[in-house]
């Protein structure tokens, strides 16, 4: 059947990049977990990761919080708005939108950064050389960067959470008037630390897919410049798919049913 | 292990990627302290051999021995003891972007014999001057060189480790008539200090004719011709004449058109 063919081979590409993927990435934990260690890579990455993705995921996370607080008090201005205000802005921000947009931030920032300088060290044939020289870059390279991430992005998602609800609690109190010790007790209460927890269980999972995106289109970059700027788009692209697939898996995982 | 066991021993090597036969079954011998060089055109594979015997690349077919030793398929500890005979010369250097000068040359005493940075500091500055450059170099960054200091760093660190085996992509391409010799005769003075095996490859005949004591000619995935240096300029062989005399016409257009 001529109909068939392409299908099958699109179906068999699909299942030799899988497993390319998957080779990599055990790979890559396998190295994040014996010895040698570079310690003065990992901090680096963290910093790089952590620190310097603040005012991006700061920025973000405060404008969710603000355009929830107003989009929920002109859909429950009727009902008990104070409340659900609150309840709607702290639950939305922990459970979903913190992690995802941190997430989703990072893949733009780190994702594409690490696809670009793996991408160039691969076309310059600087991956050839670490390991000419007895360095293994899956250790040098691509394990410090799984650390990093999955290390950062749970930090960075508990920083989120406390300025995106610092942002739902401006609009509250300062355009809807509510009362601030009211609504802060409110946010307080509709808490629970499954919420928190989902949260930076995602956080840690979206890390390790960014991170893993981005080594793994620079690692396998070829070509030119043009081969790198592939790399890097393929990073982010791909780093943001997963993100939402597995976004939704692990919600399922935690409150489904 | 007999005195006559040569250093490197090819035979039957073949690599290909997808349908492109690159390597076709090629042999080549080269005894220990030898300088080989081989020539052949861009394109012929002549990077992918140097690849394939340092195991950057792993060959489809054949044998490659090192010292007598069959290296084809090694991995892990086994494959990093074999590294460390190794010394490569890259064609665009492959330089560590992110490490400044001395870092690089140093890079293989720190990372894989584990010496401390303030020791390994002095024997790069010791290698450095071996290759012409001076201490204040070690400070700068490899964006801030010249083409001919960026090979003489790499150059630098190629010897650095004291290997036993040296290999050289392209070492003078890109670099002025001038700057050649220079890095030519760097080449041979740091191949004869350490009383290294050498293999260049390159496409100048110039080049070939000083590195070399013995030449060999790629084509068609094989070599096709192999001599002393005098030998060279009486070769009876069509490919070799047309190809150190630089002609248009001859055998290797009509057979690559
Ligand atoms: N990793 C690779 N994947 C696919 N093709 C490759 C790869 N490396 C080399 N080739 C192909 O093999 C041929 C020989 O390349 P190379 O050894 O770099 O040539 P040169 O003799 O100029 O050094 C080229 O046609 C190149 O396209
Ligand atoms: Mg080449």
């Amino acid at each position: 059947m001529p109909v068939l063919a392409p299908i099958g081979r699109v179906f068999l590409a699909f299942l030799a990049a899988t497993g390319r993927l998957g080779t990599f990435a055990m790979t890559g934990v396998s190295h994040c977990a014996r010895p040698p260690f570079f310690p003065r890579l990992i901090g680096h990455q963290m910093v790089e990761i952590g620190y310097f993705s603040l005012p991006v995921v700061g920025m973000t996370a405060i404008f969710t919080g603000m355009v929830l607080a107003l989009q929920s008090y002109t859909g429950f201005a009727r009902f008990n708005a104070e409340s659900a205000i609150a309840a709607v802005v702290v639950l939305s921000i922990t459970r979903e939108l913190g992690p995802v947009l941190a997430g989703l931030m990072v893949a733009g920032r780190i994702g594409a950064a690490m696809a670009a300088e793996i991408g160039t060290m691969r076309v310059t044939e600087q991956i050839d050389a670490l390991t000419t020289l007895s360095t293994n870059p899956f250790k040098y390279l691509v394990a410090p960067r799984l650390i990093a991430a999955v290390a950062m992005l749970p930090c960075l998602v508990v920083f989120a959470d406390i300025i995106g609800v610092f942002g739902g609690y401006l609009i509250s109190v300062y355009k809807l008037g509510f009362n601030p010790n009211t609504y802060l007790k409110l946010t307080w209460d509709f808490l629970e630390p499954l919420d928190v927890i989902s949260g930076l269980v995602k956080a840690a999972v979206f890390g390790f897919l960014v991170a893993l995106m981005g080594c793994y289109h620079g690692y396998h970059s070829k070509g030119g410049a043009q081969g790198v700027g592939l790399a890097t788009t393929n990073a982010v692209v791909s780093a943001s798919i997963l993100i939402l697939a597995f976004n939704y898996i692990i919600t399922a995982l935690f409150f489904g049913t | 292990m007999s005195a006559t066991t040569p250093k490197i021993a090819l035979r039957d090597l073949k690599k290909r990627f997808g349908d492109k036969r690159v390597l076709t079954g090629l042999d080549l011998v080269v005894a220990p302290g030898e300088s080989i060089v081989v020539i052949g055109g861009s394109g012929t594979g002549k990077s992918v051999l140097i690849k394939c015997i340092m195991g950057l690349l792993q060959p489809d077919e054949g044998s490659i021995r090192i010292d007598g030793e069959e290296v084809v398929g090694m991995r892990g500890s086994e494959r990093e003891k074999v590294m460390r005979k190794f010394g490569m010369l890259f064609q665009s250097a492959g330089l560590f972007d992110s490490l400044t000068v001395w870092e690089n040359v140093a890079f293989g005493l720190i990372q894989a014999q584990g010496m401390a940075r303030d020791e390994a500091k002095a024997v790069a500055h010791e290698k450095m001057a071996q290759v012409g450059l001076g201490e204040e170099v070690g400070a700068l960054s490899p964006a801030e060189l010249s083409g001919g200091m960026k090979k003489r760093v790499g150059l630098a660190r190629a010897i650095a480790t004291d290997p036993e085996i040296i290999f050289f992509d392209e070492p003078t391409t890109g670099l002025d008539p001038i700057m050649g010799d220079i890095i030519n005769d760097l080449i041979i003075d740091c191949v004869k200090e350490l009383g290294a095996t050498a293999l260049t490859i390159t496409h100048d005949m110039a080049s070939a004719r000083k590195i070399g004591d013995r030449i060999a000619m790629l084509f068609g995935g094989e070599i096709i011709w192999d001599g002393t240096v005098d030998e060279v300029d009486r070769a009876d062989n069509p490919y070799v004449e047309q190809f150190i005399n630089g002609l248009a016409e001859g055998p290797i257009q009509a057979a690559t058109a």
